[in-house]
């Protein structure tokens, strides 16, 4: 049994019953790095002492015989723009890049209290800026399904840690999409729960009313465990919602039946590519034929989603990162005076995309062009959440396909930031919107690439999600759904 | 042509809080730099503001306390600017929707009592302290940063440009001052910087309605700076205009050795700051039952105190301002007159000695009692004590805290009253000093001074003055 090749669940299992300790699991993700990493560059940095640490602790606090959570010795690879004490978390920026935050976003401690070895931090584009992970100063992330492809982004180091089996469990952040265009390129589940759900302290901010810490996993079940450690209110974080968090395990395996299943007209789109589109009619259909109510749902302002989203977004960047000036923390470029100081420190700090939207959102935001544009955006953003009101006083759950294309090639479109941005066209309304929304693995292109449909559903119902989303897997093996590594040398891993 | 002048004033205040408006750091002054500091006022990535609830309770008590509109519901911007001392390179304020708007403050002026209205009330982030190593941040090898300070809750406090003159904005602040205090809001210290003033002046046409072009002024760093800088910015204005020159909108610092406002060059423009509202917030609802509350605690306020202490004890308008402006000392009297009843007398002592004596030995009215000092004006009243006694017996009262009839048994002081008592020492310094009964014979009344003086010094004070003049004077008759 080879224990990198399990999900988190059944590692789970394996714990509690004490058929193998969290040391030897740890190993065995830790030997599957080795082999692997090299050739998907999915970590900024490795924390190998560390997670052994954890691990020893709690299969000593388990064979003391204490109560310990599910996912205790269950390891986890983390986003690096979730900060993490004494530990550098580098948003994937030249920047931050010998940056050691003094002190645990929420979510890691949460991690910590529930006993998950860490086992490095991921590659991401640059402040979660973009939609491939090229955009990482440090080096690009490969896909596995096909090393020449991107994985997505900006989650593409979570993505691909957990899609090649160097990690059972990650942690992304989604802002718009980034983490279930990863996750839909890479053939995962990946959720972006509702806005407010998961706390945001610590988290590095490239959005603030859009940025959400979720999930990324092989299994609905999987995300659906790691969600009950991360979720919940959080007085750092104002906000945070108090809504009660529900056992997001309990009703997995209910099934579909009567559930109002709407087909978003503007996310099966004709320019989409067919064979997306197919598979995820063949899904609706799946549903349909396990006693799910299926009609198509309009959701008109889609339309305008992507230029709303690129005008609030790098507004809200264009504020958050005025703080990396060099005078505190980062990197300092030096200068004559304070002036030139500020600007050569960003200027070699930042990379081309984050300067691009920071010079957007600066623009919109600058007198006599804010009620133009970003002041309009919110309008915008306002009508689109009523929406997603509207369509969900008709439907529990909105389908479509993830991403208009399966994973593109490297370079492909790094020279064409409209283009990218057009890669996550299908997943900003949701985040206008501050719904929950996941993708699920939903077939396999004819050139071997996984195919992802996106489901979403009114704020507070992540549990309706996984359990459609695993009601999916029920059809079929969801450890098929792993690559294959072709090597550039030749063979398979 | 005749100018009128017109002033507005922009105040900031640091609120009292114990610890900052978005996390739980100490706001204590003084602190080795740096060290009243976390994540969040240090603003490291991935840090959120939280709202310190006692410091809206206390910007709330203070915009209620200027009759100032509370807004049911408020928001929070961002104001963005690149500075060292700005963590965040943004400042968490309040833009378009304000903690409160309008509002007024009286003062008292020339015997006129003056309204004077408010724009708006509202909450801010405190930004932290620069050192230069030289003149200013440009021209400095280095620049020193202590962040102590920032994340202190600043009270903004704007007025309609309805102040006439350098010495209303003094009145002005110093009612504010008063006000604050009150609330217990603010230490209001000009010069550790927790109250700060910026004022914006113009001149126009006395009669015109439209305003003239105005001058900011900052760095005062008094409440008299405030009243000399806009007298001189008044009269370099008026000079200017009747000279027929025109007045150029610019900001200016009040330079306290040259006694005169000179032109900031370098930040030339106004700044765009790009505020947009502050997405790590929720809006500010503030319900009924929350203001209601607060208003209902409001301490009794500076006008209302003199109006009253006018009316109740009869006091003159300066008593009632130096007993409202020193609210201890006030606070004393008011304490004094629930036992003794002659208000103009226990206002002339507590206003005199008392006053006199509590500077004097650096003690507080506070730690005076005043049922004692009631004791002390009704022992003088009923004869027990003299005056020169009654004096004395306060200074030892105020060090010790000891009783007055306590002291007078210590220390032997009841009036000598009869007559019996006193004849014998008469007698005996009109044997001594013939030479002086001699004189106020002839006619010089200053010698009898003399002589009464001499036994006063036998009877270690204790003769009652009145009655040794009658005797002396009947024994030494000029007959």
């Amino acid at each position: 049994m080879k224990l990198y090749e399990q999900t988190a669940s059944s590692l789970s299992q394996l714990l509690q019953n004490k058929e193998v300790s969290s040391v030897e699991v740890v190993l065995s993700f830790l030997d599957r790095i080795e082999l692997i990493e090299p050739y998907v560059k999915a970590f900024i940095t490795h924390t190998p002492a560390m997670a052994l640490e954890t691990a020893s602790v709690v299969d000593s606090r388990r064979s003391g015989g204490e109560e310990l959570h599910p996912l205790a010795g269950v390891p986890i690879a983390v986003k690096d723009n979730i900060s993490t004490r004494g530990l550098r978390t580098t948003c994937a920026s030249k920047i931050l890049e010998n940056y050691i935050p003094p002190y645990d976003a929420t979510v890691i401690e949460s991690l910590k209290t529930a006993g998950l070895p860490l086992l490095g931090k991921t590659n991401m584009d640059e402040f979660a800026m973009g939609s491939s992970t090229e955009n990482s100063a440090f080096y690009p992330t490969r896909n596995p399904w096909d090393l020449e492809r991107v994985p997505g982004g900006s989650s593409g180091g979570s993505a691909v840690a957990v899609s090649t089996g160097m990690t059972p469990l990650a942690l992304g952040s989604d802002t718009g999409g980034s983490i279930r265009q990863p996750a839909s390129l890479c053939g995962l589940t990946g959720l972006r729960p509702t806005y407010g759900r998961v706390s945001r302290y610590g988290l590095i901010a490239f959005a603030s009313s859009l940025d959400q810490i979720g999930p990324l996993s092989l299994t609905a079940r999987d995300s659906a465990m790691l969600m009950n450690v991360i979720a919940g209110h959080d007085p750092l974080d104002s906000t945070a919602v108090s809504e009660a968090v529900p056992d997001y395990t309990a009703h997995l395996e209910d099934g579909v039946k009567k559930l109002r299943i709407g087909v978003i007209k503007q996310n099966v789109a004709t320019g989409f590519d067919p064979e997306i589109t197919a598979a995820v009619m063949k899904t609706v259909t799946l549903f349909k034929d396990h006693g799910a109510e299926v009609d198509e749902v309009s959701l008109p302002l889609t339309d305008y989603g992507l230029g709303a989203y690129y005008l609030i977004a790098p507004s809200e960047a264009s504020s958050n990162l005025g703080r990396y000036d060099g005078v505190r923390y980062g990197y300092n470029h030096g200068g004559d005076n304070i002036e030139t100081m500020f600007s050569a420190t960003r200027g070699k700090g930042f990379g081309a995309e984050v300067k691009r939207r920071i010079m957007i959102g600066t623009y919109a935001l600058s007198a006599g062009y804010y009620d133009a544009y970003y002041l309009q955006a919110m309008k915008v953003r306002t009508l689109i959440r009523r929406d997603y009101e509207a369509a969900f006083r008709r439907f529990d759950i909105l389908v479509g396909a993830t991403t208009p294309t399966p994973a593109f090639k490297i370079g492909e479109k790094i020279e064409d930031p409209l283009q990218m941005y057009l890669s996550d066209v299908c997943n900003i309304t949701d985040a206008l919107a501050g719904v929950p929304s996941l993708s699920v693995p939903c077939g396999i292109s004819s050139e071997g690439l996984p195919l992802g449909m996106q489901m979403t559903a009114s704020p507070f119902r992540e549990g309706l999600l996984l359990k459609a989303a695993c009601f999916l897997e029920q059809k079929r093996d969801p450890v098929s759904l792993r690559p294959r590594v072709k090597l550039p040398e030749g063979g398979e891993v | 042509m005749k100018y009128e002048v017109v002033i507005g004033l922009e105040i900031h205040l640091e609120l009292q809080t114990l610890s900052k408006l978005f996390c739980g750091c100490s706001t204590t002054f003084g602190r080795e730099p740096n060290t009243n500091c976390c994540p969040v006022c240090l603003g490291l990535p991935g840090s959120l503001p939280v709202f310190n609830r006692r410091a809206i309770e206390m910007a709330v008590t203070v915009a209620l306390a200027l009759n100032s509109c509370i807004h049911p519901q408020s928001r929070f911007d961002r104001k963005n600017y690149f500075y060292p001392d700005l963590p965040k390179a943004y400042q968490i304020s309040q833009y378009d929707r304000p903690l409160s708007g309008g509002g007024f403050l009286q003062i008292e002026f020339d015997e006129e009592v003056r309204n004077i209205s408010l724009e708006r009330v509202h909450l801010e982030e405190e930004a932290g302290k620069l050192i230069h190593s030289g003149e200013s941040i440009m021209g400095s090898e280095y620049s020193l940063v202590d962040y102590n300070r920032a994340g202190i809750p600043l009270l903004e406090i704007v007025t309609a440009p309805n102040l006439a003159s350098g010495r209303e904005a003094r009145l002005f602040l110093e009612e504010l001052r008063s006000v604050l205090l009150y609330t217990g809001a603010s230490d209001c210290k000009m010069e550790e910087g927790s109250l700060r003033c910026d004022a914006n002046i113009s001149l126009r046409p006395a009669g015109q309605k439209e305003l003239g072009t105005k001058v900011e002024v900052k760095n005062m760093n008094s409440f008299r700076s405030v009243e000399l800088a806009l007298n001189f910015e008044a009269n370099r204005q008026e000079e200017l205009l009747s000279a027929g020159g025109v007045v150029v909108q610019e900001t200016c610092h009040w330079d306290e050795e040259k006694k005169e406002t000179i032109p900031l060059r370098g930040k030339e423009g106004s700044s765009d700051y790009r505020y947009f509202p502050e997405p790590d917030l929720l809006p500010l609802v503030l319900e009924d039952s929350f203001i209601n509350q607060i208003a209902a605690t409001l301490p009794e306020l500076p006008a209302s105190r003199r109006v009253r202490l006018k009316e109740q004890y009869g006091l003159s308008g300066s008593e009632a301002v130096l007993f409202t402006v020193n609210r201890p000392l006030g606070d004393f009297f008011e304490a004094a007159a629930k036992l003794y009843s002659d208000y103009k007398n226990l206002s002339k002592w507590v206003r005199g000695d008392l006053l006199y004596q509590l500077r004097e030995s650096g003690k507080t009215a506070a730690e005076t009692d005043p049922q004692k000092f009631a004791e002390l004006l009704t022992m003088l009243d009923g004869g027990e004590i003299n005056r020169p006694v009654a004096k004395e017996l306060l200074t030892e009262m105020v060090l010790s805290g000891k009783s007055p009839q306590k002291l007078v048994r210590e220390k032997g002081l009841e009036q000598i009253a009869g007559d019996e008592q006193l004849l014998p020492l008469i007698e005996q310094v009109i044997a001594e000093n013939s030479d002086a009964v001699e004189s106020y014979r002839q006619g010089k009344d200053k010698a009898l001074a003399f002589l009464v003086g001499k036994v006063m010094a036998m009877t270690g004070g204790r003769a009652d003055p009145g009655r040794l003049n009658e005797i002396l004077k009947e024994k030494i008759s000029r007959g």
